[in-house]
């Protein structure tokens, strides 16, 4: 399988400030991977996410996302990406079907195509008895089902997600996984930050940021090999002491 | 792209509850601040006892405003009947009342009013006054004798009974700027704080679609609103606009944009429900409510306040709609006004883009 870079990042500084959020970051995402994007808290994973996104601009760097410069066309890669967020981005006082519609609507999705996809999604998720409730109602862990689905919705290149199972228990990770790897299966790149190890080894390659640098950067095996550790924790615990 | 169309329908829930809440506003404040009195009671000191004085007396107590409390004798009553508040009023007429004012065609009447609620007295003194002045035209009208009357009127405050006209364009202003400033700052605060913004941030629509579609909704609301207020305005309380429709609308709409630019800019300012509220209360209502000239008269306060109140685009708005529906006036008479509205818009505009910008780096 020839691995081609989807994401290209190459010396990307952000500063806020005085302050480095992120300190000379380079690195490749490959176009179906599942790449893991882990560090504690306030390591700079959600800065860089955010540039990724056009969310934020970079101070200096090199960055393409789905080929598109970070600087000039912002456009361009907002329409090839899908997002969620840790606090799901659903509007809570529309029903699940609403939402589906009006996120598929401002992807420019035709209308025709809206309802046989939304009819399709429901299915998948077994979410057709509550299609007509609101969000407000709904357990954490299906908001998240749903928030992810819709942000792949209009089958973008890649999807970011922040964070995307912060408060939810394990059993619903588990799940929510399986939700991922169906999607990475489908082509689509996924972008996963989070500060949960153990999910670190369901990616196919993870960078472990601390400080605003990237540590370490490659499989999970390999890194559990290289750090002589039995899982990611550890990895990570090693590699915080070692500076 | 037009799928703003979308975001009204996501705000359709919010829609109608915002809806009750401008119209219940409207007659509470029409019933509230209408300047009515009824059965006031009041106290009559009558030093002559003669027939113009009973007819006069009343014609007073047959208006249904005023209610006969006491019978005083004596003007040191006058005080205590104060005291106790028994009375709002105390009508005092000379002895020989009537004589005088057949032979001389002048005569006195003294009207007292408890001025510790000095609207109140003032309006109860302004229907007294004019019951009295309706009895002596009508006796001219009998009399070929020039009759003249001369009431004097203690605790004289410079509000008019036109004043009553007031309170509409107020709350006009009000109302308008409570559903476009508020209602926009707040419901952009709430994309931001449920993380909703960030989704349609990275998603294609470029910020002027987002703010545009979160606005749309209350252009329409707010131009609704302002007829449903100026309907209600002609219909409940019987003001009448007098100057171009067309032109009434127009100036709303600028005014609606104006209070949206606000509510846009306060929204940038602010990332929580709370503070978007709390900055709309304190920099917006009560400036609006107190500065504008709607409640309190611009010429009454202090150099300073008045200076502030130049920067009250209610204040400069009232000018206009008062000159549209009450004096009937054409766009040559408001221009200035108008000019400053729309001049204080695009800078709003232009400060809540750089804002916008601003948070994106």
């Amino acid at each position: 399988m020839t691995r081609y870079p989807i994401i290209q990042v190459e010396n990307l500084v952000k500063k806020f400030g005085d302050f480095t959020a992120n300190d000379h970051l380079t690195f490749e995402v490959y176009k179906g991977e599942i790449f893991g994007f882990l560090g504690a808290n306030g390591a700079g994973k959600t800065t860089a996410l955010r540039i990724f996104c056009g969310l934020s601009r970079p101070t200096s760097g090199n960055i393409h996302v789905a080929g598109f410069d970070v600087y000039s066309q912002t456009e361009e890669i907002k329409k090839n990406i899908g997002y969620m967020s840790q606090r799901f981005s659903l509007y809570e006082d529309l029903t699940v079907r609403e939402n589906i519609h009006f996120y598929a609507g401002i992807y420019g999705i035709k209308r025709k195509e809206i309802a046989a996809r939304t009819k399709q999604l429901l299915e998948e998720l077994d979410m057709e008895p509550i299609a007509n409730k609101l969000i407000r109602g709904l357990p954490l862990g299906w908001r998240q089902k749903l928030a992810f689905s819709v942000a792949v919705f209009h089958q973008p290149g890649i999807v970011f997600l922040d964070e995307p199972t912060g408060g939810v228990d394990p059993v619903t990770r588990r799940r929510f996984w399986e939700l991922i790897y169906d999607t990475a299966g489908r082509g689509i790149t996924v972008f996963v930050t989070t500060h949960y190890m153990d999910e670190a080894e369901y990616c196919d390659r993870v960078s472990i940021m601390s400080e605003g640098r990237i540590e370490a950067l490659d499989t999970p095996d390999k890194l559990k090999r290289k750090y002589k550790a039995e899982n990611i924790d550890q990895v990570f615990l090693k590699i915080a002491r070692n500076k | 792209m037009i799928k703003e169309f979308l975001h009204i329908l996501r705000d359709s829930r919010s829609m109608v509850l915002l809806f009750g809440l401008p119209v219940a506003q409207i007659l509470i404040f029409g019933y509230v601040v209408r300047n009515e009195i009824r059965n006031v009671n009041i106290a009559i000191l009558d030093h002559s006892k003669d027939v113009v004085t009973r007819e006069i007396t009343q014609k007073i107590f047959s208006s249904g405003y005023f209610h006969l409390k006491r019978e005083l004798n004596h003007p040191d009553q006058i005080k205590k009947a104060f005291q106790r508040g028994e009375v709002r009023e105390v009508i005092v007429f000379e002895p020989g009342f009537g004589e005088k004012l057949e032979n001389e065609g002048t005569a006195q009447v003294q009207l007292i009013a408890d001025a510790s609620d000095p609207n109140a007295a003032s309006l109860v003194v302004n229907y007294t006054s004019g019951i009295i002045n309706n009895y002596v035209k009508d006796m001219v009208a009998g009399n070929s004798i020039m009759l003249n009357l001369t009431p004097d009127v203690r605790f004289y405050f410079n509000e008019n009974l036109q004043s009553v006209f007031m309170f509409v364009p107020g709350t006009i202003a009000l109302i308008l700027m409570l559903v476009s400033a508020i209602m926009t700052s707040i419901s952009i605060a709430r994309e931001k704080e449920t993380g909703t913004m960030e989704a349609l941030l990275v998603s294609p629509l470029k910020p002027l679609q987002i703010i545009l579609g979160k606005v749309t909704p209350y252009i329409f609301l707010s131009v609704i609103n302002a007829l449903v207020i100026i309907a209600l305005g002609y219909i409940v309380f019987g003001l009448p606009v007098r100057g171009s429709f067309l032109l009434l609308l127009l100036v709303n709409i600028l005014f609606i944009l104006l209070a949206l630019s606000l509510g846009i800019l306060i929204s940038t300012i602010s990332n929580t429900q709370q503070v978007a509220m709390f900055i709309s209360m304190f920099a917006l209502m009560l400036p609006t409510l107190l500065l504008s000239g709607f409640i309190f008269p611009i010429d009454n306060m202090p150099q300073v306040l008045q200076w502030l109140s130049n920067i009250m685009p209610a204040r400069w708005f009232l000018i206009i709609i008062k000159n549209i529906m009450i004096k009937g006036t054409g766009f040559l008479y408001i221009w200035k006004e108008t000019l400053i509205l729309a001049g204080m818009t695009v800078l709003f505009i232009a400060l809540s883009v750089k804002n916008f910008h601003y948070r994106l780096e």
